[in-house]
């Protein structure tokens, strides 16, 4: 990036270790300049400087700046605490929430070279990706977010009031331990508005009350005069997101207690974008932060004392160990993210007959554009099936294991070589799909004419089993459910098992 | 355009609600810790928190999750080594060689016990809750130092209740001579040379009129010389100190004989605890004796105290016999508030029990401020319950309490808080 021909050298921004509102303003003031230069597109932004026991507060919640009360954010709470008090981790430079407004939070601690990394780094960075990936823009709304947490909160808080704590949290315990099966995975959600939400709340819960008898309708008066109806199935196909299925159809579910569901339901919704784009959203950022502080160090505006601090703090971030040493725990997204971006801007800029060959698309295209396109249109899966070149493989001396629980040994299956690297790129691709990540769980049947229970099916994929607190879940299902509920799975074979039932003898009337 | 807010003093403790929740939700475990950890403490060792450990089995949230098994083709990093179609052996124990796999290890085996720290309320809080102590005493007891608002001369400032008339006259009146002197020099010398010149001259002498002119205008600053001035008043100055406290003995004195099971023992100690909670809030220094007894008694250390075992016959008099001797000899200086406490299953030999009401009655009663007995007992009280019960009614400082579980401990303690605290 030290071209001969630099410009004019500036006089460099004072870099103090202690930072001040006046410094973060100026830097702010260069960094913006330059991402402009980029076309960066942000959400307007919102520094907050915090406490480091805030930074844990926002930690435990989340992430959030307000959520609603539960033990198990206590518990996180205090590990994250143990872990801090005992320097056995640091806690993240920043935070930064996916609203609009983009709220970045800047932690008191961090020294000044900190503060300008991490406005580069999440107000830059990550902000744009919030503003322009598709995922975000059709799952999240970032104008509506924090209203609809201020909602959430207010709401259970109200329930407990009503209801009592215990009650809640039962019901909250159920909710967060179907929270990774709670979510629309292609079908599009609605946009949230805190107005909205409130005038319809009432009104949808006296609406799904008087929908969900639906299932009541099939009791002995009815049944006994037309046993011969044609048996139809429900629900009528198999459905992927357990939450909304319990929301609409449970049948013993008080109304505020469908409005608990549906809150934990779109909480989790909103978080599904950022599970899938870790690889491509860090990464994005870390390119960003790095270019954007490289940008102004060529222009003369920063100091040698915050390069190397920058610099040390960037390696960091960045370092992969390799999988035979003890440290090593998976890709880090934040390298290999990193490093396939700043591989795009070579292909674009410098191109080998490799990348040629490889990436005829895009290589020695206008490195934005390019960047513009990688950034809306992908998510990890995609976007490692899409851009992950031969050189990143080879720097990252990446290979693929066969684990066969079947085989008495492992196999490798494909190495960073001119035979592997397509093989190695579908399984890392195959590696961030949430699909193929996670089990497979439908509803499968309501059992509308015996004992109203709901069978659950896992399609099995690869012979891999559920893991062992699944039965545990399933009594959570069975309490939403209010009736039996029963777990198949459905192996690749074909044949059907039935792994566990669970009884719920709940009747409406002899609550506790 | 950028937003930069200062959240630094916003409301901290924001998870202090979602803490609660947690620990609400862990009651039990917790206890089980406080209890472990009341039998392991010293019982001077009541003011730090502690730190709890809950298996993390027990804490788990289930997911829907897939477990160890079957197919799963995961990409590495850092090949040193490896070529296409070669056999691996499967690593041991999953975590060494890196081919853990990322999500086959994070469920089954590996999960550590949860540890957090519970504060010194916290703690306070599970072992008052076990004692059942009512909410007043609870406070009183948690309460760390009292201060006492006292006299400590005078400031310049503070509120207008508080002026000290005196104090502020007088520096008034020494203010109005100081700064009136220099004129009052000049004044007098004036005052001379006119009445000098008065005895040779006419009143409406030029010279005479000049004097009399100036001697105006010295006696119109005097006049002017403000009579008080905010900066002559003062106020009475109170500070707090912390609440006179006084010295006091404890003598912890425990059976120790065969029939007295650790159950016994534990439950005897969150008695002498609490006996020194109490001690601790109303006594700057505490001396504490501990007796034990069988058969002969013998001043040990704590750690003896709850963790020796002996066995044998019960003969209680030679404890109290030894606490008298005590007693006498190194706390009878009327500088001690001295405090008995006994903790006994009392199984006494049968001619000891009357002889032991005697001498509490005679020889120790009327030194001290108070003796508890406890008598931990499954069922019928035994002989020197009996004994102890004729004390009851003429003696104020005395109380006794039959104990089957750790709520039962808490009267012991009623009509002396009821004392304190009124």
């Amino acid at each position: 990036m030290n071209t001969p021909g630099r410009p004019k050298r500036k006089k460099p921004l004072p870099s103090p270790g202690e930072w001040s509102f006046e410094l973060i303003d100026a830097y702010h003031v260069e960094i913006d300049r330059v991402a402009r230069e980029f076309k960066l597109d942000t959400y307007p932004i919102q520094v907050e400087l915090i406490t480091s026991e805030q930074m844990m507060d926002a930690y435990s919640s989340v992430g959030m700046p307000v959520n609603y009360h539960h033990w198990s954010f206590g518990k996180s709470f205090l590990q994250t605490e143990k872990g801090y008090r005992r320097g056995q981790m640091g806690l993240a430079y920043e935070i930064v929430i996916n609203s609009n407004p983009c709220i970045a939070y800047l932690m008191e601690e961090n020294t000044m070279t900190m503060q300008a990394l991490v406005i580069a780094h999440a107000a830059y960075g990550h902000n744009s990706f919030f503003k322009g990936n598709y995922l975000f823009r059709q799952w999240t709304n970032a104008d509506a977010i924090v209203d609809y947490l201020i909602f959430a909160r207010n709401y259970l808080t109200q329930c407990e009031e009503r209801h009592g704590e215990e009650e809640v949290e039962l019901l909250l315990d159920s909710c967060h331990a179907l929270m990774n099966v709670g979510v629309d995975r292609y079908k599009r959600p609605a946009k949230l508005s805190l107005t909205k939400e409130l005038t319809r709340q009432r009104e949808r819960a006296e609406y799904l009350q008087s929908q969900v008898n639906d299932l009541w309708r099939t009791l002995p008066t009815q049944l006994a005069k037309a046993p011969t109806v044609e048996h139809h199935r429900f629900p009528s196909e198999p459905q992927e997101n357990l939450l909304y299925f319990i929301e609409k159809n449970a049948p013993l579910l008080e109304p505020w207690q469908r409005e608990v569901v549906r809150i934990v339901r779109k909480v989790s919704q909103y978080f599904f974008p950022q599970r899938q784009t870790q690889v491509m959203n860090e990464g994005w950022a870390t390119f960003w932060h790095y270019t954007l502080i490289n940008t102004l160090y060529d222009e003369g505006l920063l100091s040698d004392t915050f390069m190397m601090e920058f610099l040390h703090s960037h390696t960091n971030v960045v370092y992969q160990p390799g999988y035979n040493q003890p440290w090593y725990q998976g890709l880090n997204p934040y390298a290999l993210g990193f490093a396939m971006w700043q591989d795009i801007r070579r292909i674009c800029e410098h191109p080998t007959d490799e990348d040629r060959h490889w990436f005829p698309d895009i290589a020695g295209s206008n490195w934005q554009e390019t960047f513009d396109f990688a950034m809306r249109n992908f998510k990890d899966e995609s976007f490692i099936a899409q851009f992950l070149s031969p050189k990143v493989m080879r720097d990252f001396r990446l290979f693929a294991i066969l684990d066969d629980d079947k085989d008495p040994k492992l196999k490798i299956s494909a190495i960073h070589d001119e035979t592997g690297y397509r093989r190695v790129r579908e399984i890392l691709s195959d590696n961030y799909n949430l699909g193929s990540r996670e089990p497979n769980l439908q509803v499968w049947n309501v059992d509308l004419r015996g004992d109203r229970s709901l069978t659950l099916r896992h399609q099995a994929y690869l012979r891999r089993p559920l893991a062992g607190d699944t039965e545990e879940v399933l009594k959570h299902v069975a309490r939403l459910w209010g009736f039996a509920a029963r777990l198949e799975v459905a192996h690749e074979d074909g044949s059907i098992e039935c792994l566990h039932e669970c009884r719920q003898d709940r009747r409406k009337h002899d609550k506790p | 355009m950028v937003r930069i807010i200062d959240r630094r003093f916003d409301s901290r403790n924001k998870s202090a609600v979602n803490r609660q929740r947690f620990m609400r939700r862990f009651k039990h475990q917790i206890r089980e810790a406080v209890a472990d950890a009341i039998s392991g403490r010293s019982i001077k060792d009541l003011d730090n928190g502690e730190s709890v450990s809950i298996p993390g089995k027990d804490l788990s949230e289930p997911r829907f999750r897939h477990g160890r098994g079957g197919i799963w083709e995961t990409v590495f990093t850092g090949n040193d080594q490896f070529s296409t179609g070669d056999q691996v052996n499967r690593p041991q124990g999953g975590a060494g060689g890196g081919s853990g796999k990322g999500k086959a290890s994070k469920d089954g085996e590996g999960e550590d016990d949860f540890v957090f720290n519970l504060s010194r309320e916290e703690f306070l809080d599970v072992f008052f809750d076990d004692l059942a102590l009512p909410n007043l005493v609870k406070t009183q007891l948690a309460r760390i130092q009292e201060y006492k608002s006292q006299r400590s001369g005078f400031t310049n400032d503070g509120t207008p209740a508080n002026i000290n008339v005196v104090r502020s006259l007088r520096g008034a009146l020494g203010r109005r001579l100081a700064l009136a002197s220099p004129y009052q020099g000049r004044l007098r010398d004036l005052q001379r040379q006119l009445d000098e010149l008065l005895e040779t001259r006419p009143d409406d002498d030029p010279e005479v009129v000049r004097l009399k002119d100036e001697i105006g205008i010295l006696r119109a600053k005097i006049d002017a010389i403000p009579f008080i001035d905010t900066f002559d008043l003062r106020y009475n100055n109170r500070i707090k100190v912390p609440k006179p406290t006084t010295q006091a003995v404890m003598f912890c004195i425990m059976d120790v004989s065969g029939s007295m099971d650790e159950e016994k023992k534990s439950i005897a100690k969150r008695f002498f605890m609490l006996l020194y909670l109490f001690l601790t809030r109303t006594y700057e220094h505490i001396d504490i004796v501990f007796i034990r007894h069988h058969t002969v008694a013998k001043e040990v250390n704590e750690e003896d105290f709850f963790h020796s075992r002996e066995s044998g016959g019960t003969v209680v008099s030679s404890a109290l016999e030894l606490m008298k001797e005590i007693l006498h000899s190194r706390y009878a200086n009327g500088a001690w508030n001295i405090y008995g406490a006994q903790a006994s299953d009392g199984d006494n030999w049968d001619n000891d029990s009357p002889h032991c009401r005697e001498m509490l009655a005679q020889t120790i009663l009327p030194f001290v401020q108070y003796f508890a007995y406890i008598e931990i007992t499954r069922g019928e009280q035994q002989n020197l319950w009996g004994e102890y019960e004729k004390l009851l009614g003429a003696h104020t400082n005395f109380a006794m309490q039959h104990i089957e579980n750790l709520p039962d401990i808490y009267p012991v303690f009623r009509e002396l808080f009821k004392k304190k605290l009124a």
